[in-house]
């Protein structure tokens, strides 16, 4: 039997849920501020999100970012696969522990860390800073978010498929392409969604990393937080939430659609 | 089978491996070994601004017998640093706290939602972690500063006859790390309480117990592991960050991260600014290896 949760889990989830929500929410309504003062409301108004995009500095800003998120997520999803692979159905190989330890640590490791000892690598091996170095850096640490999506997909598996391709004389690659990846799809997508907005989302490794020119977004913000809020900042925060929002809302579609398309799929086996 | 094939197995799977174990070696343990090279450097006025210790692998075993423990020494002689140290633990430490009391009710109220809405809640709680930190920092400022919309409504309330000074204090940087982690406590917690079998509770309840003595002598020993889980990956981060501190505390909380981003990009001073890593690293080894193994755990069982 089923019993729900009682009056004071419900009153403490509400007001968590609205903790969590009403600073986001109030952000949004005040982006469509008439008034340039924050806490003034003045009407509605869009007039924030034109002068956003007449706002060059941001925008070139925000080209960068994207340039970085795409390709530094890219790289961090085949090599935080590869990770995840081989921690889920690799048991045994030469510094696992110290393996598995690389890939945990950098979900807990404070930003300044990392983006002071990858800047000081760099310096030492003597790269150039910008683009490169901050595709390598958010690379980095989101392929081993990508590692602990993937690995724990897999685990939910067990290998009798995979064994069962190779019985039937399928090399190892082809196992992996036809049989694994398909199975860690959705790990796979949610991965690389994830280290887009992680990549997109770092101020304090990319301002170590970076190189003249190569201002990303979340430092445009934050050197103009300093000053001060204005409703601009608002708009952007507003536009890159939206976007989150739509992200997540058509990622849980298409897996529904995935595990109906399955359940169906399933059911047409047995009928 | 493995042996008929095991030869075109194992090359395929060494460069499997290879490829993310050599990746990560490089640009992540190999940069710490730099950093602590530095740490043991003297600072100079060029770029880049330190003079090397070891020129070559040849001259480490030379001087190893004189290594310049002149940063550390400094660091350990102005109170600036280890104020800032313990600052950072106690304050990563008490939010730690108020995030486990926030989101255990959060955590087992989901847990003992049906099936429907636990997805939804679930998916709630990730939400927010998927939008920008920077931006939910930052939104914070317009709530709690002193023309700001929470002390707008107060005053409009009546509650309090003057503006509470909230911004660029500590209890602001607490609401900061609070609020931004909170779904980090969140999700062990109600992984652990998911998986509770309430027929124990019911069992409890059977014999006698009363709804908070079966909590206390069942359900929160059960989720303990859930609950070690959610505190180290709120206090590890928390005890470095940067961006909340900068935003919300302003002057009044030195944490740790600000002491070695100021000492890189306004004093320069590289090598004092990698010693300070490493004694940060040094404080949260213990904390790390712990999380470590609770993870390890998850994963494999």
């Amino acid at each position: 039997m089923h019993k729900g949760p009682g009056l004071f889990l419900k009153v403490s989830m509400i007001l968590g849920f609205a903790f969590l929500y009403a600073p986001i929410i109030i952000l949004i309504v005040y982006s469509f501020n008439e008034s340039k003062l924050v806490t003034v409301w003045g009407g509605f108004s869009t007039k924030w999100y034109v002068s956003l995009w007449q706002n060059q500095g941001l925008m070139d800003a925000a080209k960068i970012s994207a340039g970085v998120a795409v390709t530094a997520s890219t790289l961090a999803t085949v090599l935080g696969v590869l990770a995840g692979f081989i921690l889920a159905r690799v048991p045994r190989f030469f510094g696992r522990t110290l393996f598995s330890g690389m890939v945990l640590a950098p979900l807990v490791m404070p930003d300044v860390i990392i983006g002071l000892s990858l800047l000081l690598s760099f310096i030492a091996i003597s790269l150039d800073r910008g683009f490169i170095t901050l595709v390598i850096a958010h690379a980095t640490f989101s392929m081993c978010y990508v590692a602990v999506v993937v690995q724990a997909r897999l685990a939910g598996f067990d290998t009798s498929v995979e064994e069962a391709a190779q019985d039937l004389g399928a090399r190892p690659l082809t196992v992996f392409f036809r049989i694994t990846l398909p199975l860690i799809a959705p790990a796979v997508a949610a991965g690389w969604l994830l280290s887009f907005t992680l990549s997109l989302d770092d101020l304090v490794i990319a301002s170590f990393v970076t190189g003249p020119g190569s201002t990303t977004l979340p430092m445009k913000i934050f050197s103009s937080v300093r000053l001060g809020v204005t409703p601009e900042i608002n708009a952007i925060a507003t536009i890159l939430i939206g976007l989150v929002a739509t992200g997540t809302v058509i990622y849980s579609l298409m897996l529904k659609r995935a595990v109906a398309l399955r359940i169906r799929a399933e059911q047409a086996m047995k009928g | 089978m493995a042996v008929s094939g095991g030869r075109r197995i194992n090359w395929g799977r060494r460069i499997a491996i290879a490829i993310p174990y050599f990746w990560l070696l490089a640009f992540f343990l190999a940069p710490f070994l730099i950093v602590l090279k530095i740490s043991f450097s003297e600072p100079a006025l060029a770029i880049p601004p330190y003079i090397p210790t070891w020129d070559s692998w040849e001259a480490i075993a030379g001087h190893f017998s004189n290594l310049n423990f002149d940063n550390y020494a400094f660091l350990f002689s102005d109170p600036l640093y280890l104020n800032s140290y313990l600052n950072s633990v106690r304050i990563a430490g008490i939010s730690t706290l108020i995030a486990l009391l926030i989101g255990y009710p959060v955590a087992y109220g989901i847990a003992r939602s049906s099936p429907n809405w636990r997805a939804t809640l679930l998916m709630m709680v990730i939400l927010p972690f998927w939008t920008s930190f920077l931006i939910r920092v930052y939104a914070w400022i317009g709530i709690l500063k002193t023309g700001g919309v929470l002390n707008t409504f107060l005053l409009w309330t009546g509650i309090i006859p003057e503006p509470l000074i909230i911004h660029f204090t500590p209890t602001a940087v607490y609401i900061g790390i609070v609020y931004s982690y909170l779904p980090f406590m969140i999700l062990p917690l109600y992984a652990s309480l998911e998986k509770l079998d309430l027929s124990l509770l019911e069992a409890a309840a059977d014999l006698g117990a009363r709804p908070f003595t079966a909590f206390r002598r069942v359900t929160l020993p059960l989720s303990l592991p859930g609950v070690a889980a959610g505190c180290f990956l709120v206090f590890i981060p928390a005890v470095g960050e940067f961006v909340i501190p900068e935003l919300l505390g302003g002057s009044s909380t030195q944490m740790i991260g600000r002491t070695l981003w100021s000492e890189f990009f306004q004093n320069r001073d590289w090598p004092i600014a990698s010693a300070v890593a490493v004694l940060l690293l040094l404080v949260l080894v213990i904390p790390i290896m712990i999380f470590q193994r609770i993870a390890r755990r998850g994963v494999t069982g």
